[in-house]
């Protein structure tokens, strides 16, 4: 195979669903790019999609996407690769997925070849990592122990390049991948034609945002990055938008704890030399990302544990005699209210989140003592059953409704509900119980599967 | 001169960088304050603690990155995202306390 000069990535939004305008993707397929590549997933809405096995993006708005890549991939015959499918990249969220993708093939007459790879870890593996002493607990996160591994509804890895590039070896014009590290599937193509590592992947860590990184910024709409010898380039597709040093750079801070450090699957992408040139276009180079390739093998590892259901309760507060000692307050209604669940066995948690006073911060709210006219208070109940959860948040409500406060005036209720009913049952709730990373070994941890479309 | 942060930084943001962890990015507006900000390390602990009421000890680092002209900060979660009792699941409003801070710059 002679060697390209140059590899095109097309990027057609940040998050599958989130759309993009069909002028910007059009433009993007006008310069022919030798790849279609796109992120489906995140973790930012927490634990509850990976948990359930649902998608936080909707599924016309996904289909509605796909459409669009699918057509363009197989019309310019380029590979089309999917990574973190359905949101979590769980087998639940890469079924989900994979039906959208056969329902756009039978209605578009497409035909091709489809990789599916799986990002589900079985619970022996987990667990045999684990006595081996190759588990290693992620900064801020409690040590695994057998009983979390057990609990979790499901545990998914993210995946590096290699799966990718074993689907796109065999043919596949389509790759469906479940949870996988963000630029995996920006750069696995381009790695595996030969372009430096610490590009292709230092590209796709800005390409998985598509145009967040341009200025304005959005995450529906697209851009395309083009790696060569010794650097990549981003180009803007929507006349409004441009890269800049200074956008550009920006980004790789984003969501990150140290931009000069980002590890990943297989190695570290060190940017202490990296170097950006402007261009008049819009247009951004970069040179200098070099990726370092550590001696173990690593993957990080993500799970979900169910541990209850959810009933909320919104009610506000206008009342200034009231609200002047709410802290008390609500200290008296907790108490009560968990020995009423005592003695009735009922067991559950309860949460006050106070808005107006420190909703949003809870903890890290430094200024407590501020002055406000009004509060809401969303009273959150958390049980081992719907029922109970049920039960304890209308005990917790009803009694800070006719609670008698110190020097209370006003005797006919405490609360202001702006709904009827005033109990919203919320359902499951899920915490994010593994976010560890796991050494491998040579054997292949992700199962996959080729299908004929 | 003593500036409010409000009127020489671009950028003030929070989000998650982990579903345990947060972190504070402040973009500055130019290199040249940028600089003064980084040379007399005007973001460190100590006033991030301050701002935030809570103990230096808390602060997992503070990194100056020249490309951007920006400090970024880590916190921990008090509640991991999603978590009962959390507040703020993608973590994007935790970022109010560094809208008071004053520079020497």
């Amino acid at each position: 195979m002679t060697r390209k000069k140059e590899f095109r990535v097309l990027s057609p939004t940040a998050i599958l669903g989130y759309g993009f305008p069909e002028e910007s993707f059009n433009r993007g397929l006008e310069l022919m790019p030798d790849l279609i590549a796109v992120d489906a997933g995140s973790v930012d809405p927490g634990p509850y999609y990976l948990g359930a096995g649902k998608s936080f993006t909707d599924r016309a708005g996904v289909k509605r996407d796909l459409r669009f890549m699918l057509k363009a991939a197989c019309r310019l015959d380029i590979p089309l690769v999917i990574g973190s499918a359905g949101g979590s990249g769980a087998r639940p969220h890469v079924e989900w997925c994979r039906e959208i993708i056969e329902e756009i093939a039978v209605e578009e007459s497409l035909h091709f070849k489809m990789g599916i790879i799986y990002a589900d870890i079985s619970k022996e593996v987990v667990t045999e990592a684990l006595h081996e002493n190759w588990i290693e607990a992620i900064h801020g996160v409690p040590e695994l122990t057998v009983e979390t591994i057990e609990k979790a509804e499901c545990i998914v890895a993210q995946m590096g390049v290699e799966p990718i590039q074993e689907a796109l070896k065999t043919g596949c014009q389509v790759v469906l991948a479940g949870r996988a590290y963000d630029p995996s599937v920006f750069a696995a193509l381009p790695i595996m034609m030969g372009f430096a590592p610490g590009l292709a992947l230092h590209m796709g860590k800005i390409l998985e945002c598509a145009a967040i990184a341009a200025t304005p910024g959005s995450g529906s709409d697209s851009v395309m990055g083009i790696v060569r010898e010794d650097h990549f380039e981003l180009v803007p597709l929507n006349p409004i938008r441009k890269f800049t040093k200074e956008s550009t750079a920006a980004h790789t801070l984003y969501e990150k704890s140290d931009p000069y450090h980002l590890p990943g699957p297989g190695g570290m992408l060190n940017l202490k030399d990296v170097r950006f040139e402007e261009y008049p276009d819009g247009r951004v180079r970069i040179y200098g990302s070099q990726f370092e390739p550590s001696v173990q093998n690593m993957v990080k590892l993500e799970g979900a544990e169910k541990i209850g259901f959810r009933t909320i309760s919104i009610a506000g507060v206008r009342d200034p005699i009231m609200i002047n000692q709410i802290d008390s307050i609500i200290e008296t209604i907790q108490t009560n209210t968990m020995q009423t669940l005592k003695s009735e066995k009922i067991e559950a948690s309860l949460h006050f989140h106070i808005y107006g006073k420190n909703g949003i911060m809870g903890g890290l709210e430094p200024e407590k003592d501020a002055p406000t006219h009004e509060l809401c208070i969303v009273i959150e109940a958390v049980a081992p059953e719907q029922k109970s959860a049920d039960s304890a948040c209308s005990i917790a409500r009803s009694t800070m409704l006719h609670y008698g406060y110190p020097n209370r005036i006003a005797t006919a209720g405490n609360l202001a509900f702006p709904f009827s009913p005033s109990d919203i049952k919320a359902g499951e709730v899920y915490v994010f119980s593994i976010y560890h990373l796991m050494r491998i070994g040579d054997e292949p941890l992700f199962k996959s599967e080729v299908i004929e479309l | 001169m003593l500036k409010k942060i409000t009127d020489v930084a671009r950028v003030i943001r929070s989000k998650n960088c982990s579903p345990f962890e947060l972190t504070l990015d402040i973009i500055f507006e130019k290199t040249s304050i940028y600089e003064k900000v980084k040379q007399g390390n005007l973001i460190n602990a100590k006033v991030i603690a301050k701002a935030y009421g809570i103990d230096e000890a808390m602060i997992n680092g503070i990194v100056y990155f020249d490309p951007a002209h920006a400090v970024k900060i880590n916190l921990p979660r008090p509640v991991p995202s999603g978590a009962p009792g959390d507040t703020d699941v993608y973590g994007a409003q935790q970022h109010a306390p560094l809208l008071k801070l004053k520079l020497q710059v």
